[in-house]
Formats: structure tokens, C-alpha cells, sequence
């Protein structure tokens, strides 16, 4: 009905004839040996290749080991769930974890927990590989050798009983949530007065800390009420992505998508931003501009809403019509919008942005302001590096982060490192700092080890561990008691002790079980202040003059897959495609085709960037979509001391990040090399010809033509050459996804790669298309190649009832069951692949090799034990989770036969999407869910016209754009 | 470790629920911690040489390792709860395990011999509560008694791939 043409790559618009290889063969290079070197394999795998091959002469005796005694509870074969937290950057999320056997094997967000309400993100979802991560730190190191804890009992007590008041004693942490660990960071200052503690975080907050000091005289937390928000503005946020501090946001943003009929309402999202993030896909308006006239549009946007300043700050122009629009728009619906700045924003923006929101009366509706759960001061770093030069530092603590790596790269903290005479790093693997630290520490992972944490508002949880320490870790609090004269303490200890200690004392231990049991401890929100706008100093910003842009400005993001670097070891991640490069295995520069084209660039040509003095290489990603004149580096990779997975994957780009007090995108030059560099980019595998295949409207579009998706697809004539079946009887499972709420943040393969045991493959083996995800996010660019939008379709075995590849099977070994799903039987598939090639969606994933084979001992302990690991030469595919299906059937027995609830069973990627896209249900109870989706007027099957009669359908993506601003964007 | 089903369930008459604790809750029966050994061992038998490995393993909480004769191959997933539930013996598959000084392996625990029973539960299905009664005789046609027990539970075995394999 738009007549848009929807395309996946810049070599699709072109017809590249590598693109018409991914359409036309599933795999276009067929080779069925590996032919990369043993090395990769097993530095991939993580793993030595044991001699696992000379077992087969005979059945070999297996063991049955009980429990010497009973565990309360427990019951061998039942899964048990706790709840834990999850802390990134100093946040706390809420996490249920699953455990069998005493194994933690998968992760799901706390329903209770006010940040996450039931779903995880794709890093939470990873933690389990990370937890048996076997490249993790083993032992305590001394000079980077091995040493014991019984060694550094001996060390740590004569040492800082030598540490006076603390003079030359500086701690590095991590961002502190942790309500113990600031009382043990209190204790320590106490005990040595003179020393300083500095949090750090790569990915820290400094400017919006800063912008609210400037706006309020005080550092406060914006708490966002994006369900109270009917139009929003984002300069350069990506709140539903990595900037994104709660999944709660992505559920409440994503709740105001959602539509019934053509008489709902939706909201309205407005983007500026530099590289193409997951908010700006999601945008009606996206505005992509270089860093340096993002503060330039939020001062046009404070002066067209009326705040101060006469004269406009923009030029006459798109820009200027842009933001004047907006703030049209924004005034219209004052109360019931809002506002948002993201943290690579100098601190004015963020004031501003206090300003703009007070201004349109959002306060305390759609945004109210709490004290801050953490604070860090990455400056503190310039004073520690000031410290180290003058000779004056004596002992660095380094309590978890990896500053050699990570901090900003003009305070040269490897050369901090080396002037510290005594440096004691406590972090999770042997990485940069650890190599130059005297002494290194295990740390714990937080699936092992007690300690608490704070959510974005406050909400205090206890960290619960599910297993004891693989490799014998301790905690930041542990280690911090201890040089605090406190050795010995127990983490559980430290953290039931600080909280009983503010209960009452009857009822202590009835709120420490309740705290355990439900993940939160009640009443522990920061309550909402009510802070008073500077507005003279504010006026003050406004009339400020803005730096200058250049020809080239730069922006450093965070990785999807590393976050900081610190994921880098997870192949998981590694592996789950970058949303929007869809790049695996590797980050590049992106670079927008107009600035290609001006530099003579192509994708994957190798480039040389330098900044203040320091020159790294890189491969370029031309990226549509990205703001002429600027580079866009993804941190988080190029990690050389890290473990076998994410040793040398990657280009480093923290070399060329400074620190200061104001981001600032200048002095970038770029020079092209004349190589190439492999990438391995999944956007064209299993390319379906093209059909609609994502179906969109405008909401007015749709309020016109309800039906449009009908209208816009081809006819479906249903007509079967074989014997039919009703699939009337029992239950009959579908799903239904909403494209309109899909904001395609990978949670979903993060979690059906967990659930079901999905094998990574690496880079060489992605590159030939033979990722084994389950469920893929399809990205589809619709537009000019500058400034397209994006449309995301997650794609996973759409269940079809007259279902292609099972007539082709010679074997019967994937054929229907009588619910409807399409079961896969790996004992009996001999791997023709048939299947594979007769499946319109190419969601059909082939065991090319044996990629489980080889795993340490400790990795298969990530497995869930309710799904078969699939061996070489046998093929798999979504199985509507079907495991969890008979669970929960055998459940519902046990308990008096009684029928099974609607959204009892969850699939692993419906129980996860932090924007509730995916329904699953039964098709024959007519007041399910799924089956009131399906009746919506914008469900559609994908491909249906080739009568395959999918069990999965679709509910068609719809954008509410401004109608002042047509025919503005497109480019 | 000698241990003797016969003497326990046999002789003694022993429920198999009684060490077997995960039966009626759990896909895995499960085999009892020393924990379950030493409610009766603590007092008979105490000092028995026979029984020292499990006093050990009580004692320092380490397993007993024992032999495994049922094995499924690790792409079947077999449910002892819905089994038991829906009324199969634990003779059916087991055999008369409270006869065996040894216990072996008497069914071919094979597909087909696994799918006789899904399409044709009938025959094989009693009472639920009479499930660990092993020398339990059926004083009527058992097809009968199965018949009437589908009807009344809507016990329906699946056949589908993965009803079983997953």
C-alpha cells in the first residue's frame, strides 16, 4: 500500500551477486569440512580437544551420585528458582534464575522487581555462559605468577597495617549500587582518612550527573514514566537500547505502540542521534546529526518552546523547521511528554533538557527526579594519574573494572599502574590491569556470591548466589573488609548484617527470608524530590556559545555484544548479531555512503584513525542511516588479555577516547589503508525473495484502510494437494509478534540460545551463514540508503500447518504433531538438509560440524537438561519451546488434571521481550491472547500466500509520524 | 555396594516411594541420599561392614556411586510423574524389581517397545495408588479396568515426536 521497497543491505539495493547467492542458496558455500585452523576451533570453543573419541568400544558404566544427605526442598529432576540480581554500571536488575542440580542454567527476569517486571536483557540472558566461563581467573596472581590466598593473607595485613591514614592509598571501584558495599567503602575512608576512593566506570553517567548539578544545584536521577508519555524527543538517547537503565522502560515505551483497533492512540517518538541505534529504529522522526549539532538543535528546540534567547540558534533550514515542529508538538501535549538526553551529551544538554521537560509541566508526571542509586567520577582518575606522577602513590586498589583498558586514554593508566609500588586488582578474569598488577584477585561472579544492589530507583535487592564459587572468588566487599582490618568476613555476612541492622529486631529474620524470597527488599524506592530550577544559570547555558563542528567528529558507543569490553569472553554475545550492522565478531567504524563516497571508502576497507597522538587501525562499516561527517567506534573490543573467546577479537577503540570534563567529538583524522579486513555481517543470510515480507502502515494510514495488511499482501488462496487436517481438537499453539513493539534487542535469541542449548559457531563459521540461532532478527531498511528506516521481524520456525519441509524428509524425522508444531526428532534426521532447502523462511539451522564437541566439562554445566544437544550432520529449528510445553502439561496433571492456563507456558523468547512482542497460546481458546492478536485486523502470515498456513503470524509495524513534518526527512 | 531389592522391597515389603521419593513430583525418580539408608541403618545393622560406604557417605556428605542399569539415551526424555500419575507401574518397566537380589535390566526400553504402550495404553494402566504394588493382580480383564481408567483421567499418550524427544 506504501509501495516501499524494503531492503536488508546496501548490496541488495545495488543486486550485488553475493547478495543473489544468500537469496537463491541457504548456503552458498557448501564446503562440509573445516577448513578453518585447528587454533580458531579451539580457541572458539574455549576448550582443549580432549581425547574424546576412544570411548566407543563399550557402553561405559554410569554412575548414579546422590546426595549424601537430603537438601530442604529439593527434589532431583524439578528445577528450583531463586531470585538474584543482575548489576551493570552500578544498577541492579531483578533476575529468577533456574537451576538443576545445584546449576544455574538460565535466567529470567524477576516479575517483582520494579526495573526488569519479568524480563531480562540479552546481557542478563548471557550471564550463565559468563558464570562457566572456563578461562575465568583461577588463583590469586603475584607478579603475574601463581600465587595462593594463603600468600595474600600474609601480604595484606603487614601491609596496610604500614598504611598509616591512608596517605598514597587510592581504590578504583566499580560504580557502588550496593547499599554494603558504600558502608564498607565508608569504614575503609574512616580507617585511613587520607585515602581516596574513586568509582569509575568506562560507560559512566558523569555528564547527566553534571547536567542536574547545573540545572538543580544537586545531582539527581530523572525517573521516567514513559507510559504517561504521548510524545517523546530523544537527543541521542538510546533509552530502549544501550543506554537504556531498566527494561521497564522498554515495556512501558512499548505499551504505548501497542494497538487494538483503529481507534486506539500510540505515542510519538522523535530521535536525533549520530549512528542508527535501536530508539532511532524505533522513531515516527529520526533526525541523524553529528555530535556537535545535536546541543545546537536541544538550544533551537529551548528557544522555539519559548525558554529564553530571541534569536534562533540555527540557521534557516530542515534543521531549524525540524526542531520547531517539534516543539509544536511538544507544547500540544504539555503534562504528557517528554524529553530526553543520552549520556555522550555534554552536561548543557542535559540541563537543558531539565529545563525543556519543567517547562512543559512533565515534572512529576511524566518524569520525576529521586536521588541518584549511583554516582561515579571518572575526573577523580586525572587526580589519581596527578598522584602517581609526582611519586606520591603508594597502594591502587583496584575493586573489579579494567582501567588499563578502559579509562580514558590521555591519563595513560597503564603508566599509573606501573608507578603504584603496591596495586591490588580484584576483577573476574587475568585481564590489562591484572597483567600489571602486583597482585591480581578472583572475583566472584554474582551467581556465586552474596552482596546487594540498588535499581534505578532505588529498589534495594539482596544478590543471592545460586552455586558456590567455581574458582574460589571473593567479592569487592570482601576484599574491602579485609584492607579495612575486617579479614575474614563472609559476604553473606557483610550484606545480612548491614541489612538486619536496620530492621527491627524481632522481625529481621522474617524480612530477610521475604527479601530473599521475593528479590526486593520492600520500601527501600527513593522517595521523589521536588528540586528547584536554577534558572538564571540556565539562561546563562543557553546564550552560551557552541564549539564549532569539523569535517569529521567522532562518537564512541557502547557494544551490544561487549558492553565495555567486559563481556568480550562470552560467545554468546560475540556472536548474537550487532542489531542494526548485524555485524558478529567484531566492531568497525561506521560511516555514513555520503561519507564513504567522500572518502573513497568501501565496507570492510581498513582504516587508519588518529587523535591526539594516537593512531589505532580499524575496518569501516558503511552504515545507512548514519550522520554524514561522523565516525561512530564501538568500544569493547581488541581486549588482548582476556580469555580464549575474546582474545584479539575486534579493534580496540578506547585509545582514541579522552577524557574531560565535556565530551567532545573533535580532532579525528582518517586515513584509508588500501586492505581489507573479513567481516563476518549476518544481514543477507536467509534472505527470502522478495516478497512484502514486513507489512507497515502510518497510523492515519490504518485508522483509512484497517485492513491494509490484507490489501497490501497477495491473495491467499487456500487450496492443499494433500489430505487436510481440522486441528480442531486439544490445544493448537500459535504465536503472534508485534511488529510495532519489536524494538529488536536480541533478548530473544540471547534467551532461546540458553534455553536451548544452541551451540556458538564463530566467526569463519558465521561468514558462511551457518549461525545456528533459532530466531533471527531480520532487519529491513526502508527508505534512500542516507536516511532510511528500520523495521525489525524476528524470524524463528513459523510453525506451518501444510509445512514444506516435511514432505521432502525421506526419514519422517520432522513431521506434525498433533497440536500443530512442527517437531524436529534429531535421532532420526541423516542430515539431506532437504528440509532446509524447501523452507520459504530459511529458518532451518544445520549442525555442520559438531559444535559442542571438544567443551570443557565446565561449560556443558550451562546446559538445560530438558533439551537434547544436537550432534554433527543433524539438523534444528525452533521448537515453540516444546519442552516447556510438557512441563507445564505435566504440571497441570499432577495438580488434579486441571486445564492449562493461558500464559502458563512461556516460550523463552516471549518470557524475555522487555516489550511483550511475542504471545504465545492456544489457537482453539478463542479468548486467549494469541488468538484476540490473531483476529486483530493487522495480523498477517508471513509468505502466506504460498499456503503454508504458518502457526506463527504477524501483527504489521505502524509509525505515527507528524504530518508538519512531510516530506522533510527524506533525503 | 550390595544392596538387595529383594530384602527391601521383597522381604520387607518397603514402599518403592520410600527411598524412590521423587517418583510422584519429578521426571527422575531419583535414587536416596544416605540420609533415607540411615533412617533404618542408624539402628539396624548398625556396625554392619556391608553398610560402612554408606555411614561414610552420610557422614561426609560425599555420593555412594551408584550403578545405573535404566538408561535412556539422552535425546528421550522420560517423565517418571506423568507415568506414575497415569496410573503405569513401576513393574511395567522395572519388572518385578521386588524379586531381584540384583536389579536388572528386564524391558528392551526401546521405542517400539515404549510405543506398544502409547497406542494401546490400556492393558498396562491401574489404579494409580496401586502403581508400587508390584505383585498386583488384577482381578478383572485388565483391558477393562485400563478402558474405564483412560476414560475417567482422558489419558491420551502422546504419540508425536516430541512427546518423548526434544
Amino acid at each position: 500500500m506504501n509501495g516501499r521497497r524494503y531492503w536488508r543491505s546496501l548490496g541488495q539495493r545495488q543486486d550485488s551477486p553475493e547478495f543473489r547467492q544468500w537469496l537463491e542458496r541457504e548456503f552458498p558455500q557448501l564446503a562440509s569440512e573445516w577448513t578453518g585452523s585447528r587454533r580458531t576451533l579451539l580457541r572458539l570453543m574455549a576448550a582443549s580437544f580432549g581425547l574424546a573419541g576412544l570411548t566407543a568400544c563399550r557402553r561405559p558404566a554410569e554412575r548414579i551420585l546422590p546426595a549424601g544427605r537430603g537438601i530442604e526442598g529439593y527434589v532431583p529432576g524439578r528445577p528450583l528458582y531463586y531470585a538474584t540480581i543482575m548489576t551493570l554500571s552500578g544498577l541492579a536488575t531483578g533476575l529468577l534464575v533456574e537451576t538443576h542440580e545445584g546449576r544455574p542454567t538460565k535466567i529470567e527476569g524477576n516479575p517483582e522487581h520494579p526495573s526488569s517486571r519479568g524480563a531480562a536483557t540479552a546481557f542478563a540472558q548471557a550471564a550463565i555462559l559468563g558464570l562457566y566461563d572456563p578461562d575465568r581467573s583461577r588463583s590469586v596472581l603475584r607478579q603475574g605468577r601463581r600465587s595462593s590466598w594463603e600468600e595474600l593473607a600474609g601480604f595484606l595485613p603487614s601491609h596496610f597495617r604500614a598504611a598509616g591514614r591512608g596517605e598514597g592509598l587510592w581504590v578504583v571501584s566499580s560504580a557502588i549500587g550496593s547499599p554494603t558495599l558504600a558502608r564498607l567503602k565508608a569504614l575503609l575512608l574512616e580507617k585511613y582518612p587520607r585515602a581516596r576512593w574513586i568509582e569509575y566506570e568506562p560507560l559512566g553517567r558523569e555528564q547527566e550527573w553534571e547536567g542536574s548539578r547545573l540545572a538543580f544545584g544537586r545531582a539527581l536521577q530523572p525517573q521516567l514514566r514513559l507510559d504517561q508519555a504521548e510524545v517523546i524527543l530523544s537527543l541521542d538517547a538510546d533509552f530502549l537500547g544501550l543506554d537504556c537503565l531498566a527494561p521497564a522502560w522498554i515495556q512501558d515505551f512499548a505499551r504505548r505502540r501497542r494497538i487494538s483497533s483503529p481507534g486506539g492512540g500510540m505515542n510519538r517518538l522523535y530521535v536525533v542521534e549520530t549512528a542508527y541505534s535501536l530508539t532511532g529504529a524505533m522513531a515516527d522522526h529520526r533526525r541523524r546529526a553529528r555530535p556537535s549539532e545535536i546541543p545546537a538543535l536541544a538550544q533551537e528546540l529551548a528557544r522555539a518552546l519559548g525558554l529564553a534567547g530571541e534569536l534562533p540558534v540555527l540557521q534557516p533550514g530542515p534543521p531549524r523547521t525540524w526542531a520547531e515542529a517539534v516543539a509544536r508538538d511538544l507544547r500540544r501535549h504539555p503534562g504528557r511528554c517528554l524529553v530526553l538526553a543520552g549520556p555522550r551529551q555534554p552536561a548543557a544538554v542535559h540541563a537543558l533538557v531539565h529545563w525543556i521537560n519543567h517547562a512543559l509541566g512533565n515534572v512529576g508526571r511524566t518524569v520525576h527526579y529521586t536521588e541518584p542509586p549511583v554516582q561515579t567520577q571518572a575526573e577523580g582518575l586525572r587526580d589519581l594519574a596527578a598522584e602517581a606522577a609526582s611519586g606520591g602513590l603508594r597502594t591502587l586498589v583496584i575493586l573489579g573494572g579494567n582501567p588499563v583498558y578502559d579509562a580514558p586514554a590521555d591519563l595513560d593508566f597503564s603508566t599509573v599502574m606501573r608507578k603504584a609500588p603496591v596495586s591490588i586488582h580484584l576483577g573476574p578474569e587475568a585481564d590489562e590491569t591484572a597483567a600489571l598488577a602486583s597482585w591480581h584477585v578472583p572475583e566472584a561472579h554474582f551467581l556465586e556470591s552474596w552482596g546487594d544492589g540498588r535499581a534505578l530507583d532505588g529498589t534495594a535487592s539482596i544478590q543471592q548466589p545460586l552455586i558456590e564459587p567455581l574458582f574460589g572468588g571473593k567479592t569487592a566487599g570482601e576484599l574491602a573488609a579485609w584492607i579495612a582490618g575486617h579479614p575474614r568476613q563472609r559476604a553473606y555476612d557483610l550484606v545480612r548484617d548491614y541489612w538486619t541492622a536496620r530492621w527491627p529486631k524481632g522481625d529481621a529474620e522474617r524480612l530477610w527470608q521475604r527479601s530473599l524470597h521475593d528479590g526486593v527488599i520492600p520500601e527501600t524506592a527513593f522517595p521523589a524530590v521536588r528540586p528547584v530550577l536554577d534558572e538564571p544559570r540556565l539562561r546563562a547555558l543557553l546564550a552560551a556559545p557552541l564549539p564549532a563542528g569539523e569535517e569529521l567528529e567522532v562518537t564512541f558507543l557502547p557494544s551490544a555484544s561487549t558492553y565495555d569490553g567486559r563481556f568480550a569472553n562470552n560467545g554468546w554475545l560475540q556472536e548474537a548479531p550487532e542489531p542494526i550492522t548485524k555485524l558478529t565478531w567484531d566492531n568497525a567504524a561506521l560511516i555514513s555512503p555520503a561519507t564513504a563516497r567522500r572518502l573513497g571508502l568501501e565496507a570492510g576497507d581498513l582504516a587508519a584513525l588518529e587523535r591526539a597522538g594516537r593512531r589505532i587501525v580499524m575496518p569501516v562499516w558503511i552504515q545507512p542511516g548514519h550522520a554524514d561527517g561522523a565516525v561512530s567506534l564501538t568500544l569493547g573490543y581488541g581486549r588482548l588479555r582476556c580469555g580464549r573467546v575474546g582474545r584479539g577479537i575486534g579493534h580496540n577503540a578506547y585509545p582514541l577516547r579522552l577524557g574531560g570534563p565535556s565530551p567532545h567529538p573533535a580532532g579525528l583524522r582518517l586515513s584509508k589503508l588500501g586492505r581489507k579486513y573479513p567481516l563476518a555481517v549476518t544481514q543477507e543470510h536467509h534472505s527470502m525473495e522478495g516478497r512484502p515480507l514486513v507489512r507497515e502502515a502510518t497510523l492515519d494510514e490504518f485508522r483509512r484502510n484497517p485492513d491494509f495488511t490484507a490489501r497490501e499482501g497477495p491473495k491467499v488462496e487456500r487450496f492443499s494437494l494433500f489430505r487436510e487436517h481440522a486441528y480442531t481438537q486439544g490445544h493448537q499453539w500459535g504465536m503472534a509478534v508485534d511488529l510495532n513493539a519489536c524494538i529488536g534487542c536480541n533478548a530473544c535469541l540471547l534467551a532461546c540460545q540458553a534455553e536451548n542449548n544452541i551451540p556458538i559457531v564463530g566467526k569463519e563459521q558465521v561468514r558462511r551463514g551457518r549461525e545456528m540461532h533459532w530466531i533471527r532478527l531480520d532487519r529491513y531498511y526502508a527508505g534512500g540508503e542516507d536516511d532510511p528506516q528500520v523495521v525489525w521481524q524476528p524470524v524463528a520456525c513459523q510453525q506451518c500447518e501444510m509445512a514444506p519441509c516435511e514432505t521432502v524428509c525421506p526419514v519422517a524425522a520432522t513431521n506434525h504433531s498433533p497440536e500443530g508444531l512442527n517437531d524436529m526428532t534429531y535421532n532420526r534426521c541423516i542430515g539431506t538438509r532437504y528440509c532446509a532447502n524447501n523452507c520459504p523462511y530459511k529458518v532451518r539451522r544445520f549442525n555442520f560440524l559438531d559444535y559442542h564437541k571438544g567443551l570443557e566439562e565446565i561449560h556443558k554445566m550451562a546446559y538445560n537438561p530438558d533439551v537434547t544437544v544436537r550432534m554433527r550432520g543433524v539438523m534444528e529449528k525452533c521448537t515453540y519451546c516444546v519442552q516447556r510445553i510438557e512441563e507445564k502439561r505435566i504440571q497441570a496433571k499432577a495438580e488434579g488434571r486441571r486445564p492449562l492456563r493461558d500464559g502458563e507456558i512461556l516460550t523463552a523468547c516471549q518470557q524475555t521481550c522487555p516489550a511483550e512482542a511475542i504471545v504465545f497460546g492456544d489457537l482453539n481458546d478463542p479468548e486467549s491472547r494469541v488468538s484476540r492478536l490473531k483476529r486483530d485486523p493487522r495480523n498477517y502470515s508471513l509468505l502466506g500466500e504460498l499456503n503454508t498456513r504458518p502457526r506463527t503470524s504477524y501483527l504489521a509495524k505502524l509509525r505515527n509520524p507528524n504530518p508538519e513534518l512531510e516530506g522533510l526527512e527524506s533525503s | 555396594m550390595p544392596y538387595s531389592h529383594k530384602l527391601h522391597a521383597g522381604n520387607l515389603g518397603i514402599d518403592c516411594r520410600y527411598c524412590h521419593t521423587g517418583v510422584e513430583q519429578s521426571a527422575q525418580a531419583g535414587v536416596p541420599a544416605a540420609e533415607i539408608c540411615m533412617n533404618c541403618h542408624a539402628r539396624v545393622r548398625s556396625q554392619s561392614p556391608l553398610l560402612a560406604k554408606v555411614r561414610e557417605s552420610y557422614q561426609s556428605g560425599r555420593p555412594v556411586p551408584w550403578v545405573r542399569i535404566h538408561r535412556l539415551p539422552d535425546y528421550v526424555h522420560f517423565n517418571h510423574q506423568a507415568h506414575v500419575l497415569a496410573g503405569v507401574s513401576c513393574a511395567a518397566c522395572h519388572g518385578r524389581v521386588d524379586q531381584m537380589a540384583e536389579v536388572r535390566q528386564v524391558a528392551p526400553l526401546s521405542m517400539a517397545w515404549c510405543l506398544d504402550c502409547h497406542r494401546d495404553p490400556a492393558p498396562y494402566l491401574r489404579p494409580p495408588e496401586l502403581v508400587t504394588r508390584l505383585d498386583w493382580q488384577p482381578e478383572r480383564d485388565p483391558r477393562e479396568i485400563g478402558s474405564e481408567l483412560m476414560a475417567a483421567r482422558g489419558i491420551r499418550p502422546p504419540l508425536q515426536c516430541s512427546g518423548c524427544h526434544r
